[in-house]
């Protein structure tokens, strides 16, 4: 049995069926239909809801516990119960009380920026959560929190201007009035480990090796946002899941001298400020992965178990030399992420293991670390190709260089460059020249709905050269990029 | 005696008059989640819950289908095949062709073989699954160049001509010719197909569902129940977005569930899942067209041939429309000259493509654009220049290729103004100098005009019906033959009753679409909605005023036309009543205050024989710049900067129009831009959920979105002289597809107009650009 808030009511849930998602409890258990369903695959937007929760402030330093409560936007349709554990889970009905609309819900009549309507709830909710930020409201912080919301209607820009407008003009809300009693509520609310059936969300290490052994076959997931398509899309039935969101040590984020260590089952929301702050580079690619509902679900070990060859974290990883930490309740090993992807989805884990954590090196001095994706839409897309590449220099010459590539073979890969440009100057054309038959021939593409396979090619090729002229000091002044790149990184606060 | 209530004499500050901008009628609901959808309504007692199976076939003759594990999968209550139909089996909107469950003859990937009835939408779905089915395959049409071989077409060819083709071109000093292929479009509706079917006494029928077209549901119903149309009841409040997707596809999701439910005796909902409303309803037609056109040294057209292709898929649908709507909009604003339009409606083993903004319109007018920059390359002249050079004109030069005379036209003006407003020809300079010191990353400009025809180019559908009750407290329902998708009709039809009787708007209630209101009415398409409904809501006013006139105007001893509605009230000379006061008058002496409306719009006749008439009431006109940088190296590129400038009239609502101006605009930038529809050699369609079809998303508009309205009354008798806005600011977009031509072409000093198929994706720009780039070393090193 877990609880949570319904808006403001206490719900003690017991599970009756594993694979409920949370849209499919508010529209046919609740019948609190203001919540849409536009596609059920996370990729409109219709269905996001917001969960408030007291959550410890990751920093990566240490955990401080704080007395605010955090907004997230999340997609309804592909999220299982389990994550509302101890969570206020906000609809759209709740926004407006006593007749008087949330000033989200007023900026946006004003602004007339509702058609159809049918797509406007989820855009409230995901603006219900930007106003309960502390993010600057700009067109820039806009896209990003409504990057997961589709409008087939109005062409955005009275939603962005309704967005910007209320936030602007930021008023105390009825959350606000009501936050020390939301959160003495959400402190008292209880989970209890014993007897849980279907839906299993064990805290430890120890209890989650537990419940893998009781049920072997159960799936595991943490964000949910790709198992949840199973259900949704493919109308699979899970009789039990294992959520791995609460166990101890899967959310764990540690800044270590070495390196960045990022627990497995944090959402990628929760490490974009750290992993962003160390590793600036990767900042379009991170913005451009999924869309926010999205991110603020799916976590790096998710993208990381599930291997899939146009995942956009697991060529970072490679370029990167991160490492794979794995456990099965006795016993931890690491590997390479270079040796993780064995195949179509394969990976290097064995029965009973789970993914604990990935480690990934700080980038020495002089380092060249750069992030490119290739999609038809820049926002909310899945790449035509990836590529990462990481380049290490010593006056001009080459030290190291990894690389990492998705999009191109049935897994994530990399191409080893060092013995063939290690030495060589990086400045000249004869060392970006000599390393393109390799990137040219490394790989066999396919043809799919993405690209056709000489796009991708090409594209290896291209973003080779986009590398080399972004990071050659006498090419720098050439404009490579149609993307704005200029605004610095100011991370996603949740405080 | 009736105790009539307590007539309220306080004035209301909140006068509304037509041309303010109003909110969305819905507005306040939509925003607090309260805007009840067909899939929202609360739920009948005994409501079960429909799906359907779907082939995977594309072509071939179904030799098996056998259910019995469907039949027993658990939650199943019934189901049903084509067998099963009662009444008629093809429901064809305007000629057959479309049967509402396969029989025997598999015509495309994604047809409906069957229904399930089951007690949850799951469990229905999940035993839809379990069909075994066997089919003898044949060989699928999937191409233009294959109907056209084999004359397999859904409708026979249309021809329009203009004078003689061959003899003006061949008088012309140049000539160049060329082909274009045109995608699609998924509508990408946010609500999916839905109904909602609830069986009444005996053989009468209730059904609640998201359509453009609720009479046509009605009908189509009927026969297949085989029940007279007065049994069947289709009530449509609002749709999740339309866009042409709902005007003759939900029928067939209606009509199943109303089988399932007379049947059965239960209430029955059917709500497609994504995957299944993109494989199994139609799409915008791709086409492919080729032109050839003479011209001389000024880049001014003398002749033009235009073989347009719409791709219809399996079935007629309104493809014969939309294919001469292509035709009729391949001048877009230009003069062609001697001229002939050929127009094939190929068959092809597809789902029925269908209508969508623009209808059609949109594929013949980028011809048109296709063949200004290529003159204009030839010529070495400015694109924007040899546009404005062919625009329509002064006599000899003011009749389009199928003989209606262009009046009213605003596009010298209109064009003229934007290219000031949006400073081109400076930004044209800044631009090249851009490119000339940017290896990588070019710019591109283009400002192209659009004139888009209003009306039904079938004519009878150009009629519309209303229905006013004023009530004892001065409160009145307005009903009239058109659906609300987002688009504002009903805030406009709502604004104009008001202004009519001089109300608040919150004094008149649009209520919800219904065939046992308003009979017989038209589609909710053709940009079409408030020009007829409005004057058919009109209408009805003006018969409920006259009959307060005359009986205020005797009470007052005046004339009927004495008698004036202002600010709430009804003046008479120097009378004075309030307007409450004088309904409970008008009811006391027993005058109807309910009436009905009815318009038809005037002057439009087409001749199909001679391929000549006036099949447009007016032309609604407007122009858009847009600005594009293009990366070279992956072809990926951004839409920089959009001003826009477009007619909609008189206003009467600018923040609505402007709202259909900018999401119409934004749709078109996704059609000509990321959304690509993928068939596979099979014909099974690849992009089948939104994370593989890709239509705009918010980081994707312009940082710079500059829209203007044209304030021009329209020179017609419209509505209070607005103009339609429904559709034509889709065809704005086409500025983006010529401003990444213009890009690309700058790689080749503006020599070369590159091949650059639609939608442009980052691919087909890259490939774009590569020709390019060869083209321009080939004659570097000539």
């Amino acid at each position: 049995m877990f609880q949570f808030l319904l808006n403001d009511k206490l719900v003690s849930y017991s599970p009756k069926q594993a694979d409920l998602t949370v849209l499919e409890y508010l529209r046919e258990h609740q019948k609190l239909t203001g919540s849409k369903e536009g596609c059920a695959s996370g990729d409109c937007g219709a269905c996001t809801v917001v969960l408030a929760e007291t959550k410890a402030e990751l920093t990566g330093q240490s955990e401080n516990t704080t007395d605010k409560l955090h907004y997230r936007s999340v997609n309804s349709c592909i999220t299982f119960m389990s994550a509302l554990q101890g969570k206020q889970l906000i609809t759209v009905e709740h926004l407006s009380q006593n007749g008087q609309l949330h000033p989200v819900q007023q900026s946006m009549v004003d602004n007339h920026a509702s058609q159809c309507g049918f797509c406007t709830p989820g855009f409230i909710m995901s603006m219900f959560a930007l106003y309960h930020r502390n993010d600057e409201a700009n067109r820039e912080t806009v896209n990003h929190a409504l990057s997961g919301n589709l409008c087939r209607c109005t062409g955005y820009r009275p939603i962005i201007d309704a967005t910007i407008q209320a936030c602007a003009n930021k008023q105390t809300d009825s959350f606000d009035r009501n936050s020390a009693e939301t959160i003495a509520q959400l402190n008292n609310i209880k989970c209890t480990q014993e007897n849980q059936q279907h839906l299993l969300s064990p805290d430890s290490r120890s209890r989650l090796a537990q419940a893998i052994a009781t049920y072997p076959e159960a799936p595991l997931f943490a964000g949910s946002t790709d198992l949840a398509l199973q259900v949704t899309q493919q109308l699979r039935s899970f009789p039990t899941l294992i959520s791995l969101s609460r166990v101890k040590e899967l959310t764990q984020l540690r800044v270590q001298e070495e390196g960045l260590y990022i627990g497995a089952a944090l959402p990628f929301s929760d490490i974009e400020h750290t992993l962003l702050s160390h590793f600036a580079a990767l900042e379009e690619l991170f913005t451009r992965f999924a869309s926010y509902p999205i991110r603020n679900q799916a976590t790096l070990g998710g993208n990381v178990a599930n291997a899939s060859p146009i995942g956009d974290m697991p060529p970072v990883l490679l370029a990167l030399n991160a490492h794979i930490h794995l456990d099965n309740g006795t016993q931890r090993r690491s590997i390479a992420a270079k040796d993780f992807f064995l195949d179509y989805r394969q990976t290097a884990m064995v029965r009973g293991e789970w993914i604990e954590a990935i480690f990934i090196p700080f980038l020495g001095k002089d380092t060249h670390l750069k992030a490119y994706k290739i999609s038809k839409r820049m926002e909310d897309d899945i790449s035509a190709v990836c590529a990462v590449f990481n380049l290490q220099l010593k006056d001009d010459l080459v030290e190291k260089i990894d690389c990492g590539f998705g999009g191109v073979a049935p897994t994530p890969a990399s191409i080893e460059l060092n013995e063939l440009l290690r030495g060589k100057s990086w400045s000249a054309a004869a060392t970006y020249d000599l390393a393109l038959p390799l990137i040219r021939d490394s790989f066999t593409p396919i043809d799919d709905v993405r690209a056709s396979k000489e796009y991708r090619v090409e594209m290896l090729v291209n973003l080779w050269r986009r590398f080399w002229l972004e990071t050659n000091s006498q090419q720098q002044s050439i404009a490579t990029r149609v993307v704005n790149l200029n605004q610095p990184f100011k991370g996603a606060s949740h405080a | 005696m009736r105790k009539l209530i307590e007539a309220s004499t306080k004035p209301t500050s909140t006068f509304s008059t037509a041309g303010k901008s109003q909110p969305h009628e819905s507005a306040k609901r939509q925003v607090s989640g309260s805007a009840r959808y067909v899939d929202d309504m609360p739920e009948p007692v005994n409501l079960h819950h429909a799906a359907v199976g779907l082939s995977q076939v594309t072509r071939g003759i179904l030799t098996q289908l056998d259910l019995r594990e469907v039949k027993a999968s658990e939650g199943v209550i019934d189901v049903i095949t084509v067998d099963d139909v009662p009444g008629h089996i093809d429901i064809g909107p305007v000629f057959k062709g479309d049967p509402i469950f396969a029989n025997k003859e598999i015509l495309y990937h994604g047809q409906v073989l069957f229904a399930v009835l089951a007690t949850s939408t799951t469990l229905a779905r999940q035993a839809a699954l379990k069909a075994k089915v066997e089919v003898e395959h044949s060989k699928a049409c999937l191409s233009v160049e294959q109907a056209r071989a084999e004359s397999y077409f859904v409708r026979p060819m249309h021809k329009m001509q203009h004078g003689d083709f061959a003899q003006g071109f061949a008088a012309s000093p140049l000539h160049v010719s060329g082909e274009l292929k045109i995608g699609g479009q998924e509508h990408l509706y946010l609500e999916g197909q839905v109904s909602l079917a609830i069986p009444e006494e005996e053989d009468r029928v209730i059904v609640y569902t998201s359509s453009q077209h609720p009479s046509e549901v009605q009908k189509l119903i009927a026969e297949v129940l085989d029940v007279r149309l007065h049994k069947v009841v289709v009530d449509m409040r609002r749709m999740g977005g339309g866009f042409g997707g709902k005007e003759t596809q939900a029928a067939q999701w209606a009509c199943i569930a109303a089988l399932l439910a007379k049947r059965n005796d239960v209430a029955v909902k059917l709500r497609l899942p994504r995957m299944q409303d993109m494989q199994a309803t139609g799409k915008r037609h791709p086409f492919e067209n080729s032109y050839q056109v003479g011209f001389d040294e000024q880049g001014l057209i003398k002749a033009t041939y235009m073989d347009i292709n719409g791709i219809c898929g399996h079935s007629p649908d309104l493809s014969d429309a939309i294919v001469d709507r292509a035709m009729f909009h391949c001048d877009n604003g230009y003069y062609l000259g001697e001229c002939t339009v050929e127009g094939y409606r190929c068959r092809t083993n597809h789902v029925s493509h269908t209508a969508y903004r623009g209808f059609g319109g949109p594929q013949g007018m980028i011809m048109a654009e296709a063949m200004m920059d290529k003159i204009a390359r030839k010529i070495d002249c400015d694109p924007l220049t040899v546009r404005l050079r062919n625009l329509y004109g002064p006599e000899g030069k003011d009749t389009t290729h199928y003989g209606m005379k262009v009046e009213h036209n605003l596009l010298p003006e209109i064009m003229d103004r934007l290219t000031h407003t949006a400073d081109y020809w400076q930004r044209r300079a800044e631009i090249t100098a851009f490119n000339a010191t940017s290896p990588v990353i070019k710019k591109g400009l283009a400002l192209t005009p659009v004139k888009f025809g209003i009306s039904f180019t079938a004519k009878h559908l150009n009629q519309a019906g209303a229905l006013l009750h004023v009530y004892t407290d001065g409160s009145m329902q307005i009903n009239h033959g058109g659906t609300e998708m987002g688009q504002g009709l009903h805030t406009k039809i709502g604004q104009i009753v008001a202004n009519e009787f001089a109300v608040p708007l919150d004094w008149v209630e649009v209520t919800s679409t219904r065939t046992d209101k308003v009979p017989n009415t038209s589609p909710t398409a053709a940009s079409s909605g408030t020009d007829m409904n409005g004057k058919a809501a009109q209408n009805a006013c003006i018969e409920i005023k006259q009959r307060l006139a005359q009986l205020y105007a005797k009470e007052c001893n005046a004339q009927p036309q004495d008698v004036i509605f202002v600010d709430q009230q009804v003046h008479c000379k120097q009378h004075r009543i309030e307007f409450v006061e004088l309904i409970q008058k008008a009811y006391f002496a027993r005058v109807s205050l309910s009436a009905t409306g009815f318009y038809k719009t005037p002057k439009i006749h087409y001749d199909r024989e001679i391929g000549k008439g006036r099949p447009f009431f007016y032309f609604a006109y407007g122009a858009s710049c847009s600005e594009v940088s293009v990366d070279t190296l992956s072809g990926e590129y951004k839409v920089e900067r959009v001003d826009i400038l477009h007619d909609v009239g008189t206003s009467l609502n600018p923040a609505i129009d402007i709202g259909q101006i900018e999401g119409g605009f934004v749709q078109g930038m996704g059609w000509v831009t990321s959304e690509e529809l993928l068939w596979d050699k099979s014909g099974k369609l690849l992009s089948h959920n939104p994370a593989t079809y890709k239509i705009p998303a918010i980081g994707d508009i312009p940082d710079k979105f500059n829209v203007e309205l044209f304030p021009r009354p329209n020179g017609e008798d419209s509505i209070y002289h607005s103009k339609a806005v429904g559709e034509p600011p889709f065809m704005l977009a086409n500025s983006v597809w010529c401003a990444l031509k213009d890009a690309i072409s700058s790689i080749t000093h503006y020599k070369l107009d590159p091949q650059l198929p639609l939608p442009a994706t980052p691919e087909k720009v890259y490939w774009a650009v590569c020709e390019a780039q060869r083209f321009a070393s080939k004659g570097s090193s000539l």
